[in-house]
């Protein structure tokens, strides 16, 4: 367990999140991809701390992208519903005008 | 590879008798509870006590029902969850004087099993492909989403007060008053999300009568004895953390530590069975509102008032 | 032995990562990213974050939870397994990503990383506690106030009704109609 391996997973999660965030068309499907990806950052992140400067400042980063996943889940499952309420879908390509 | 993880527990060898004593416990809790409901319908509460054993018997050799498009993987992850969250959870309540496992994060590691449970009972639930047991996993976790929240902050206030994540640092932060003394609503808070995570009670409404059972509804044979066997577990599990957390671990007179936190469990767990009949079964959407507009706020300064404790009696810092 | 735990739990994520969008069940696709996070929980302790890893763990598998029941609202599936196919520009996407990992580890196996500077605490939770409470408390204060306007703009946007339709234009009123959020 190096530095370079750690990050090369992370690199993995991150990309196969990518595919999932850009090729899916349901809502829910599209923030699993977007979770996948900030995965990839946390492990990234929490490598970085470990393998180069363990001091504590370092983990407050990943405290940080912890609040940015919740946050994204949170407003993600707000504008789903919005969506599905308002369009009785929840595909992406139903919902392409802003307007209601 | 960071030197704090399993510092100074008793290891695995030791996994095996707190498995025993687990289900040994678990046993008499099911004892005590079918005693009271002999009792209580005028048969005699001896042949009550017994009634969990012939359950068991009769579980281990019931046939297996399927049901028509069932999930069968998330189903077993769900039906060997509930009991292996348990055992998982009392491998860091210290058993005398030291856990099986003496993590640094005893107290986050018992709170993302029991969030663990959430997966696991809504898993039980959706798997069998049946309305009931649905409706059943659903309301687990708006109950859950009720409990969970007051039920984090009642664990973090003996941590607060001990200034320590590591269970056998909040039992020696006891060495005065017990926590449970001077944090009751804590306590009170800490047994209702026991309750929650056990589908126990007043917060039983997933597994409830009014859905022929809920969850259960569609498991049979040694499937559901592993279900139900689990929440007895959970409760136990339940029991057995709270002696660290509010009642002074293995801390008492004459008899020795490891004994006091079985004696201290029984008493617990007798107290959870026997507070069972006498309280109603809650309505989920009712709850709900319970927990958000009276627990949290309750908790919350419970942890303030520990905090400030803390903070002008010196605390450790 | 860490070496041999890294490995199976890196095998775990990356799989389970990837199984999230092979599966036919949304059930299935939902948990398979729980484990995905499980197994990047039990990395961080691996390298050192004991705290951070257990709250992932416990923050992800409480999500997925709920992300289950959003699944199963909006696509009313059963637990059965159901083609489902819902993908657009399949084949740009997956060159997208295998150029990004392709650009992501060249990059990872480039850079001469500096060596490590300082040694970790000897219990890197509490050194988290006080460097939260200390030094970053900035950073603690604009996540907490970040949570509450989560709270608040999740709920404007998702509720459909608000207390003025439960309790009545005067808030006193209870009405008694289910629909309303009355007969409770």
């Amino acid at each position: 367990m190096t530095l370079q391996t750690v990050l090369l997973v992370a690199a993995a999660l991150f990309s196969v999140g990518l595919y999932g965030a850009l090729s899916q068309q349901v809502l829910v499907m599209i923030m699993m991809g977007l979770e996948l990806m900030i995965n990839g950052l946390l492990l990234a992140a929490g490598a970085f701390w470990w393998f180069l400067n363990p001091t504590p400042t370092g983990q407050v980063l990943l405290l940080v992208i912890l609040a940015a996943m919740t946050v994204e889940m949170a407003m993600g499952f707000a504008v789903a519903t919005l969506v599905h309420r308002h369009r009785r879908s929840d595909m992406t390509d139903d919902a392409t005008e802003l307007a209601g | 590879m960071p030197d704090t993880a399993g510092d100074d527990g008793l290891g695995p060898i030791w996994v095996l008798p707190l498995v025993v004593v687990a289900i040994l416990l678990a046993l008499a809790a099911a004892g005590l509870d079918g005693a009271l409901r002999a009792r209580s319908s005028g048969r005699s509460a001896l042949s009550g006590s017994a009634s969990p054993l012939a359950e068991v018997a009769r579980l281990l050799v019931q046939r297996r029902r399927r049901t028509l498009n069932r999930d069968p993987v998330l189903h077993q992850v769900g039906i060997l969850g509930l009991p292996l969250v348990a055992l998982l959870m009392l491998t860091v309540v210290p058993i005398g004087d030291r856990p099986v496992l003496d993590l640094p994060v005893g107290v986050v590691w018992f709170n993302a099993l029991d969030v663990v449970v959430w997966a696991v009972v809504w898993l039980a639930g959706w798997a069998p492909n049946s309305d009931f047991a649905l409706i059943g996993g659903y309301r687990f976790l708006a109950l859950a989403m009720a409990y969970e929240l007051p039920l984090m902050f009642a664990l973090t206030a003996p941590a607060v007060a001990a200034g320590s994540l590591r269970l056998t640092g909040v039992v020696a932060a006891q060495g005065g008053w017990w926590f449970a003394v001077w944090m009751p609503v804590a306590f009170a808070v800490y047994l209702l999300g026991v309750a929650g995570f056990a589908v126990w009670g007043p917060l039983s409404a997933p597994m409830g009568a009014d859905l022929a059972g809920g969850v259960l509804v569609e498991t049979s044979g040694p499937d559901r004895l592993l279900l139900l066997g689990g929440r007895y577990l959970l409760l136990v599990a339940g029991a057995a953390f709270a002696v660290p957390m509010f009642l002074g671990g293995g801390g008492g007179p004459l008899l020795p530590a490891w004994l006091w936190v079985v004696v201290k469990t029984a008493a617990v767990l007798a107290a959870l069975v026997l507070l069972r009949r006498r309280l109603p079964t809650l309505r989920p959407d009712r709850f709900l509102e319970v927990g958000w507009v009276v627990l949290l706020p309750a908790a919350l300064v419970q942890l303030l008032v520990v905090a400030i404790v803390v903070g002008t009696s010196g605390g450790d810092s | 032995m860490t070496d041999v735990l890294f490995w199976s739990l890196s095998v775990v994520a990356v799989v389970a990562g990837v199984t999230v969008f092979v599966v036919d069940s949304m059930a299935r696709a939902t948990y398979a990213l729980a484990v995905s996070f499980v197994a990047v929980g039990a990395t961080l302790v691996l390298v050192g974050s004991d705290y951070l890893g257990a709250v992932t763990v416990l923050m992800m598998v409480m999500e997925m939870a709920v992300m289950a029941v959003y699944m199963v609202m909006f696509m009313g599936m059963n637990p059965a397994l159901m083609p489902m196919s819902m993908v657009h520009d399949k084949r740009l996407a997956i060159a997208v990503s295998v150029a990004v990992f392709v650009l992501l580890s060249a990059g990872v196996l480039a850079v001469p990383w500096p060596s490590r500077r300082g040694v970790p605490a000897v219990d890197p939770t509490t050194e988290l506690g006080r460097d939260l409470m200390g030094d970053h408390m900035l950073v603690m204060m604009g996540v907490s106030v970040v949570m509450v306007a989560t709270i608040v703009a999740g709920l404007v946007l998702a509720l459909h009704r608000g207390r003025y339709q439960r309790f009545g234009d005067d808030l006193r009123t209870r009405s008694g109609h289910p629909r309303h959020g009355g007969g409770r």
